[in-house]
């Protein structure tokens, strides 16, 4: 099957404190920060959005696979704030990297989890020599409504993977990956609306345990692998309790998913949550490493891949800028009124 | 709302790439791209060029009195990069906290510069940051 041959990662530079949205509402930040392990979240600059943070993750990924930005045959963006109703994201992606038009291009919707859905296809394409190479990005501006639980959580990033079958270029083989998916209504935005909708505590047991956890059990049903076989683990964060949750439930300890859990100081960059996860837990993984990776979307799926990383990885690790630098650079903290004209709710008349 | 023009997206390409040209008869590279050489004139041999983006601040200013366009992102800074690969350029210098001034590096980020209200276009385009 495909690898993985490079990755990037994008994070605005804003950040906004759990206790600065909490002063507005009148809510407990501790009890806040407690409750969604969670203290702060990244905003994006009034100049960017999906399409900006994707084009920069993107040519990272390009350069971290040191390959022709020519021979990517497919490009894919999945995020639930494209820019635009109608006009691609991936065709402002693909022009920004240089792909030239020879290319398989589409936006992809699956709430927090299309970026690894791109991935999926991204496979069946090199696989089937239809390609050389395919990348998949997950990037949003993701919007959560003033006063709403999602609003100290819904935050700003993306990842984008390049993948191909050159034995000699792969940095981490995947091994297999499988999808769990059922019509659950947790969570959506319908067409025009400004925020989305949440179905409170629904969202958790028949949204987001039920498909992260089935999605795992079944990768180990068709791989024979069992958590002890994973050095690290990823999964979806809409928040910093529930990955750790769910990693409990499946038997993984709190060492296996640390490298890859980045909500607490991030926040939930929905399509981009569970592929920052990866690329944060690939910065450091050692050839030989496995690492468990099940993303969600609401509406409902998962995506479980089992990844092994290889010898490649240690050649081309100076060519990458690691999550943890985009994290620690250049980090400017917001007020709320800022935070507002920053995501455009309030502007000069 | 604007409606796009065919020159717009002309110029997406160097908007987005900053793809200028270098004439093959002298080495001279020009951002934006040129017809002509100016040093080689009818003996010119134009062709793309790309440059990486990386080069120095040579000059800046802080808009504090923006046109319409900008009104809401005001104050801002504009500024002449001296690309590594040649010309100087104008363009818009990201506030990333990082430290403005003559001589500082920057990187070619890939930025939105202006949407057109509600149901125009948006316009991406080259900034410069800081590194």
């Amino acid at each position: 099957m495909a690898g993985i041959v490079g990755y990037g990662a994008h994070l605005p530079i804003y950040r906004i404190k759990v206790e600065e949205i909490a002063k507005v509402w009148n809510d407990d930040a501790s009890a806040i920060k407690n409750g969604l392990n969670i203290s702060e979240k990244t905003v994006p600059g009034r100049d960017e959005d999906a399409a900006t943070i994707a084009v920069e993750a993107a040519r990272r990924a390009v350069k971290h696979a040191g390959i022709p930005a020519t021979q990517i045959g497919a490009v894919y963006v999945g995020s639930e704030s494209h820019p635009y109703a109608v006009k691609p994201t991936a065709t402002i992606v693909m022009e920004a990297i240089g792909t030239g038009n020879n290319v398989m291009c589409a936006d992809l919707e699956f709430a927090c989890k299309a970026g690894t859905a791109g991935i999926q296809m991204a496979i069946g394409l090199v696989d089937s020599n239809m390609i050389k190479y395919g990348m998949s990005i997950g990037s949003d501006t993701s919007q959560g409504r003033p006063g709403d639980a999602l609003e100290y959580t819904a935050s700003a990033g993306g990842a984008a993977f390049i993948v191909g079958k050159e034995k000699n270029e792969i940095i981490a083989n995947i091994l297999k990956t499988i999808s769990y998916t059922s019509d659950t209504p947790d969570f959506w935005r319908r067409e025009g609306a400004s925020f989305p909708t949440h179905s409170g505590r629904f969202t958790g047991e028949p949204g987001y345990f039920r498909h992260v956890i089935n999605a795992s059990k079944l990768l180990f049903e068709e791989t024979g692998m069992k958590p002890s076989d994973f050095k690290y683990a990823v999964f979806h964060q809409p928040n910093g309790k529930f990955p750790t949750n769910a990693a409990k439930q499946l038997g993984f300890s709190e060492n296996q998913i640390k490298p890859g859990l980045l909500t607490p100081i991030i926040g939930n960059t929905y399509s981009g949550s569970s592929m920052l996860g990866l690329a944060a837990t690939l910065d450091v993984a050692k050839a030989g490493d496995m690492i468990l990776v099940t993303s969600f979307g609401s509406g409902a799926g998962s995506d479980s891949f089992a990844i092994e990383v290889t010898e490649n990885t240690d050649g081309k690790r100076k060519r990458i800028v690691p999550v943890s630098a985009l994290i620690e650079k250049d980090r400017k903290y917001i007020d709320y009124s800022t935070y507002l004209k920053n995501r455009g709710s309030i502007m000069k008349t | 709302m604007e409606k796009p023009s065919a020159s717009l997206w002309r110029k997406i390409k160097a908007r987005y790439n900053l793809i200028g040209n270098e004439c093959k008869n002298c080495g001279t590279r020009y951002f934006p791209p040129r017809i002509v050489c100016r040093k080689c004139g009818r003996k010119s041999k134009m062709s793309d060029f790309k440059f990486n983006g990386d080069g120095e601040i040579v000059s800046f200013t802080k808009i504090s009195v923006p046109p319409d366009t900008f009104k809401d992102e005001a104050p801002y800074f504009v500024g002449v990069v001296k690309l590594a690969e040649g010309p100087q350029v104008e363009g818009h210098i990201i506030d990333n906290g990082g430290k403005i001034a003559i001589g500082t590096k920057v990187r070619a980020a890939f930025r939105k510069m202006y949407v057109d209200g509600d149901e125009g276009l948006i316009y991406y385009h080259y900034k410069f940051e800081p590194v």
